[in-house]
């Protein structure tokens, strides 16, 4: 049977984190259709359509889907559900927000951010923070699950021809009203699917010397990222956050500076390739599931690393 | 107004968890168990909207077996006025806890329902989401801002982007993130008090909703273990590793 794939964007381009899903699903099924809602869309639609593994494209074009109030998102997929042996969205607050609900409407029950596909009812998830990973099977008559983006690969996005089939906007009345959305702007490489992150904690102080780690993450061109300490104590703000209840990341590097190291923020980052902790207090825990270890005052350690990769350049240049 | 807030019994955050030697699942016997962390925020936010007089009453619900009274102690000794316990000697999975909420929901009508965003044992994330969905009453998920002022509801809720504002009326299901407010401790006083509030315990079973499991965990496993690492002397050594070895930079 099909699978259909929730779109997540925001009005313009697909975020990585649909790409990633889009490969989940290539396990389950080679009919994967890609449901964008969203307003003003057309080109959003014509540029998804040559995404090599998707076969249809589906939109809803509505003013009203501009700001994907899930209230108005959640029937729309619902409606479409009988055509579909599994419904996939990222693991992200998006697919987060909206998926539970369609699974209400449904009356299943969804599975969460699967890391792995065993077989067509057989998932893999981590559950405690990723202390414990459980495989879980269902005989549900459809399955609705959100799919961590970190464990799967991007899929292509060129090479494809899918059809593109428009279906109508269907009305609910609801309350919710959006007001605004505070989005922090920057040139870096987004937090989800950097090749290097670059990740402050407690360590840092305050907010001005993050600034040390941008410099660092832009010699680097990474992402910058944070433990929640330093986003509980308003060093850098929430969208940073690495962790179980903040965003997940896999990249092949990640320096953890001036963070201890609690089970909840290696939940976040200890799927890095590379993992690198540099932090003054040798009984932290992050230096146990560090690759390399640098005991040492990070307030030396950055600028000194900044100035061994400018010599590096130098050399190869 | 009054206030609902939904609470889980969930292993401390603190406990390094063990996968039990047969598979079958994670280790909860003998370990410290506590309020769900996200939980503890929702009962922070009902209890400060009874001191700004928003509130006139606040009640908390657990389901879960006999021990699930401890956490609505818990809440109680934080301000919450009474609690119910919907005994199951079963763990159910968030749809099924939803229609139980509902139920109550139902009965107690509640102008707000606050829980937490996820439990951070099974990490599901789904509950709020669902439980509005079948109310069919507004939903406001991660928020870490609150205010309401005659029926309007403003929250801001954390997204991965950053914040996002909306507006939304009552009666409706908001999941809160950590940093909605921070949580008081319960004072020795309060614990006292707290053993003499009400706490009402209803029978799953007589709810007539079926909480059968939906999902089968066949087996559970520790997450692969990373070799050990190196410590390296100075930054040189450290960008000479990651340039010449793992070649990463």
């Amino acid at each position: 049977m099909s699978v259909l794939v929730v779109a997540e964007h925001d009005n313009k381009n697909l975020k990585s984190s649909t790409l990633n899903t889009i490969s989940a699903a290539e396990k389950l099924s080679e009919d994967i259709h890609l449901l964008i809602l969203g307003n003003k869309i057309e080109d959003l639609a014509k540029s998804s359509k040559s995404i090599q593994l998707v076969k249809k494209v589906i939109i809803c074009d509505h003013e009203k889907l501009e700001n994907q109030i899930p209230e108005l998102s959640s029937p729309i997929i619902s409606n479409l559900a009988e055509n579909y042996s599994h419904i996939l969205a990222p693991s992200s607050t998006f697919g987060k927000n909206l998926l539970p609900r369609v699974s209400a409407l449904l009356d299943v029950t969804q599975i969460s951010d699967i890391i792995g596909i065993e077989s067509q009812d057989t998932f893999i998830r981590p559950i405690y923070a990723g202390n414990a990973i459980s495989y879980v099977q269902t005989d549900q008559k459809i399955n609705l699950m959100t799919v961590r983006p970190t464990s799967f690969e991007k899929c292509e996005e060129t090479g494809g021809d899918a059809a593109v089939e428009n279906i109508s906007f269907i009305d609910s009345e609801i309350k919710t009203t959006f007001v605004s959305r505070e989005v922090s702007k920057s040139d870096r490489p987004e937090l989800g699917n950097a090749r290097v992150v670059v990740s402050g904690g407690r360590g840092l102080e305050n907010s001005d010397n993050f600034k040390l780690l941008y410099d660092l993450a832009d010699k680097l061109n990474a992402a910058v990222g944070a433990s929640r300490a330093a986003v509980d104590s308003g060093y850098i703000g929430n969208e940073y956050q690495v962790g179980q209840t903040g965003k997940m990341v896999a990249p092949e590097l990640y320096i953890a500076v001036g963070i201890s190291g609690a089970i909840q923020h290696l939940a976040g980052m200890k799927e890095s390739k590379v993992i690198v902790a540099i932090n003054k207090d040798l009984e932290a825990p992050i230096f146990n599931i560090a690759d390399y270890g640098l005991s040492s005052d990070l307030f030396q350690a950055i600028p000194e690393i900044i100035k061994e990769l400018d010599l590096l350049n130098q050399i190869e240049s | 107004m009054k206030v609902l807030v939904a609470v889980k019994r969930v292993v401390d955050y603190k406990v390094q968890i063990r996968v039990k030697s047969d598979n079958s699942g994670v280790e909860t016997q003998n370990v410290k168990m506590s309020v769900n962390p996200p939980d503890e925020n929702a009962i922070e936010e009902a209890v400060k909207l009874k001191e700004q007089g928003l509130a006139n009453e606040i009640i908390s619900v657990s389901i879960g077996d006999d021990k699930s009274q401890d956490v609505l102690r818990t809440s109680m000794a934080m301000g919450i006025d009474r609690s119910i316990l919907v005994k199951s000697q079963n763990t159910l999975e968030p749809l099924a806890v939803a229609k139980t909420l509902k139920i109550i929901i139902d009965k107690e009508k509640p102008d707000l329902v606050l829980m937490g965003k996820q439990a951070i044992d099974d990490d599901s994330n789904q509950t709020g989401q669902i439980l509005s969905a079948l109310l069919n009453w507004p939903q406001g998920c991660f928020i870490s801002n609150l205010k309401i002022e005659n029926n309007k509801v403003f929250i801001s809720r954390e997204i991965d982007e950053g914040i996002e504002n909306l507006e939304t009326s009552l009666p409706a299901v908001l999941t809160c993130d950590l940093r909605l407010n921070t949580p008081r401790f319960a004072s020795l006083p309060n614990i006292m008090k707290a053993k003499k509030k009400p706490l009402e315990t209803i029978d799953i079973d007589t709810l007539g909703i079926d909480t059968s499991s939906k999902i089968k965990t066949l087996k559970v496993i520790e997450p692969p273990k990373r070799k050990a690492g190196i410590m390296v002397n100075d930054v040189k050594e450290l960008v000479q590793k990651l340039k010449y070895e793992a070649k990463v930079i």
